[in-house]
């Protein structure tokens, strides 16, 4: 009863929606077989749902078991839709929202990590410069000529946005971002 | 002669036999289709076997319908069969129809060999990729080995859970190929579970809460008809050891017998004004197997505003997706009965005395008589044709199906259900075109019954063809069809909300029915006069063929009551008050302009 609806000339009615959309992590067990990714994506774009960040894995090869991680944005009520709408796709075994499950454990928020390849590329001093940044960033170099690195580095998304953006004047040159993998803290599994 | 089951299993056989032999093995004696070049070899076997009885329509989509009504009058499983490519894509409309249904219906698609598939072959088509978003699930099928196990999967997901659509793609070389059958005992997946026994203490708390009511309403939906005719048994069970009133969806009618005395008739944007009155001041509300849809609950800020809510469904995604309610039960509609009826009895026996007032409030509303309308000694009003047809089929074995318009809202108001299963009407989607390969559906599976389609002419025109389909195989199916030579529901929204322009809703060039039904080779019927209406429909039943009666009706006729959009329950237009000024401002100017 919280939206708020105008009176419209239409066949439907049009809710302005007043509440603030919260990001949350949700964790999907699915089988791997053909066409399940696009059954979850389909479904994000079918209902109208945001997805930020989305990878996707096979976990458990002999069970043929792969874990979808979504990051996604809406209010409590489209949250729990999403995760209901999850549930009822015939290989989705199970629907975990990371963020609520968090709360629920006292754990503060899921660990998030994502991986990037950074590739940069310079001469001189610049080069020197990204060096010095990537080791403050606890990146590692993983292929370099005279003219080029790639580091590789793992964080929270914002420290990789940070790194990123230091490295901009520094010769940028491309960005291969895993998207987040996450999981709760504590003995608990999912 | 069938064999017994032991003996396909194990055996090898190539995958069109598979195909034939898993459709007996899931119980399956009628399909619905059409063939083509990716499906040769499924209809070679069905050439040489007599077990299962193929259907030839004449449009893939009247397959579907055909099919969606088969399922829905018997609770088996609807089946049809198509080619890849155009095949596939006309059965996409029948999908979607049944998804928003819950229709359990098995689409069996031919694709083209899979070392073709992606390169744009022949009658190729994406029908795994097309159909995903209008199906409870699909498959492709690439090895022969798979085959049996993915065709008894998909009978179990369609009609398990709440029932829905599924598409088996089955490429012309594994149809050719040669491998092991296995039965429809194998393990069904993991994932799939659904859950049908309700939460007993969330039925412990709703039974409290129902035994607290001063003002109940149940509101019942075809998720009763769907959990089986034991559940309409266990609610119409339930109402009476209540005494509380009952109201349906359009989709639920028949669950409890219109003439049943609890009974306030159908809600929403056409139903009752008993029926919305009491749903907007109840003071608890027992939603089954219904799911709040849009059509139902008018503007949703005002709906039923000073109720506590029950909602049992066994979709866990219908709960608290457009209404939040107090108390959701996941489960069977049957089965959550079943403990209702069980706990009502051991513990909740109160005084239907107490429920007196809310009885009286009811009655005057019912009084204002919201299906009224004018009577007319030179036209047939379309209402006054539903209510003699009712009068005149009621006593009979009968089914209904209809397309969607006016004439649909009619026949759900003025026709009267007593039993589930009797009923076939496209709810959720609106599929004009619907009714009449649905007719046919039916008549397949209740041969000696009497089926009829109360049609639109606009609808009808749609799915005509399959007239030829029932003259073939002599299903005498009634299309009885409310002639106002408009789309009738569209001219009433542009009454309503565009100035009465009545853009293209007006069929200029009509075919004349009756030469049609005599060019089809069934028999066709004209009726102009109230008058004449009893004999014309007594002619109707008694012809053993089908036929299309032209009825002639009145052409501006408009539905009411009616719920206009944006407003609430309690704000319905009534037939007596719709004068044209006050059907030109029902809906205000800045409604309008948000249109």
């Amino acid at each position: 009863m919280n939206a708020q609806l105008q009176p419209t000339g239409s066949a439907y009615f049009i809710a302005k929606e007043t509440e603030k959309p919260e990001r949350h992590t949700l964790s999907v067990l699915v089988d791997n077989e053909p066409g399940v990714l696009a059954r979850v994506i389909g479904l994000f774009s079918g209902r109208g749902y945001n997805i930020e960040s989305l990878t996707v894995s096979e976990t458990e090869h002999e069970r043929h078991l792969s874990r979808i991680t979504i990051v996604t944005s809406g209010t409590r009520h489209v949250l729990e839709q999403i995760k209901n709408q999850l549930e009822r796709i015939v290989p989705v075994h199970r629907v975990v929202d990371l963020t609520v499950r968090a709360g629920e454990l006292s754990n503060g928020s899921p660990l998030e990590r994502e991986l990037a390849l950074v590739k940069v590329t310079g001469k001189g001093d610049d080069r020197v410069e990204a060096l010095r940044l990537a080791d403050a960033f606890r990146a590692k170099v993983i292929d370099a000529n005279v003219e080029h690195f790639i580091f590789e580095i793992t964080g929270k998304g914002s420290k990789i946005d940070q790194f990123i953006a230091i490295m901009k004047p520094l010769g940028l040159s491309e960005v291969c971002r895993t998207g987040v993998a996450a999981m709760n803290r504590g003995p608990q599994g999912m | 002669m069938t064999k017994p089951k032991e003996d396909a299993a194990g055996r090898e056989m190539t995958g069109a036999e598979m195909v034939v032999q898993a459709l007996k093995d899931n119980g399956v004696e009628h399909i619905f289709g059409y063939p083509g070049g990716a499906v040769l070899p499924i209809y070679d076997e069905l050439f040489q076997q007599e077990d299962v009885q193929h259907i030839l329509v004449r449009h893939e989509q009247g397959a579907g319908h055909a099919a969606e009504g088969y399922a829905r009058s018997t609770g088996k499983p609807g089946v049809m069969l198509v080619t890849s490519g155009p095949g596939a894509t006309n059965a996409v409309t029948p999908l979607q129809d049944a998804l928003m249904d819950s229709i359990p219906l098995v689409c069996l698609t031919g694709q083209v060999p899979t070392t073709l598939i992606g390169s744009d072959a022949f009658q190729e088509c994406d029908t795994v990729g097309i159909t995903r978003p209008c199906t409870k699930h699909n498959w492709l099928v690439k090895d022969v080995n798979e085959l049996a196990a993915t065709l008894h999967e998909a009978f179990h997901v369609a009609t398990t859970g709440r029932p829905g659509p599924v598409v088996v793609d089955i490429p012309k070389d594994v149809q050719f190929a040669r491998g092991t059958y296995v039965s429809p005992q194998s393990a069904p997946r993991t994932s799939y579970q659904p859950k049908v026994q309700g939460d007993l203490d969330k039925i412990k708390a709703a039974v409290a809460m129902m035994a607290s009511a001063k003002k109940p309403i149940f509101y019942t939906g075809g998720g009763v008809v769907n959990a089986g005719p034991e559940a309409s048994h266990l609610l119409r069970e339930l109402v009476d050891l209540t005494g509380f009133p009952i109201t349906s969806t359009l989709m639920g009618l028949g669950a409890y017998p219109a003439s049943g005395k609890n009974w306030v008739g159908m809600l929403g944007m056409h139903g009752s004004y008993e029926a919305n009155m009491a749903m907007h001041d109840c003071d608890v509300m027992i939603c089954i197997g219904a799911r709040f849809d849009d059509r139902i609950t008018g503007r949703l800020n005002a709906f039923s505003p000073n109720s506590r809510k029950i909602h049992i469904d066994i979709d866990p995604s219908s709960l608290n997706k457009n209404v939040p309610v107090d108390i959701a039960i996941i489960g069977d509609a049957g089965r959550v009965l079943e403990d209702m009826v069980r706990l009502w009895r051991a513990t909740a026996q109160t005084d239907k005395k107490l429920l007196y007032p809310w009885w009286e409030q009811i009655a005057r509303w019912r009084a204002r008589d919201s299906f009224a309308f004018k009577m007319n000694n030179d036209v047939i009003m379309p209402q006054y044709a539903i209510q003699r047809l009712y009068e005149l089929t009621k006593d009979m074995d009968t089914y209904i199906t209809t397309e969607v318009g006016q004439h649909q809202m009619w026949a759900a108001q003025h026709y009267g259900f007593e039993k589930p299963n009797r009923w076939m009407t496209s709810g959720g989607l609106g599929t004009m075109g619907y009714g009449l390969p649905a007719a046919l559906g039916v008549q397949i599976a209740h041969p000696d019954a009497l089926v009829i389609d109360i049609a639109g002419d606009a609808s009808v025109q749609m799915t005509m063809q399959e007239m030829s389909c029932a003259v073939q195989y002599e299903a005498p199916i009634k299309i009885f069809i409310l002639n106002n030579q408009y789309m009738g529901m569209v001219r009433q929204w542009q009454q309503l909300l565009h100035g009465n322009r009545l853009s293209h809703s007006y069929t200029e060039a009509m075919p004349d029915f009756v030469k049609l039904a005599e060019a089809y080779g069934g028999h066709g019927i004209r009726c102009e006069k109230p008058g004449d209406l009893d004999d014309a429909i007594r002619e109707m039943i008694a012809v053993k063929k089908p036929v299309l009666f032209d009825c002639r009706v009145a052409n501006l006729a408009n539905c009411f009551p009616m719920i206009p959009s944006g407003k609430a329950h309690n704000e319905m237009l009534l037939p007596d008050e719709a004068t044209d000024e006050a059907v030109a401002n029902a809906i205000d100017a800045k409604g309008r302009e948000l249109v």
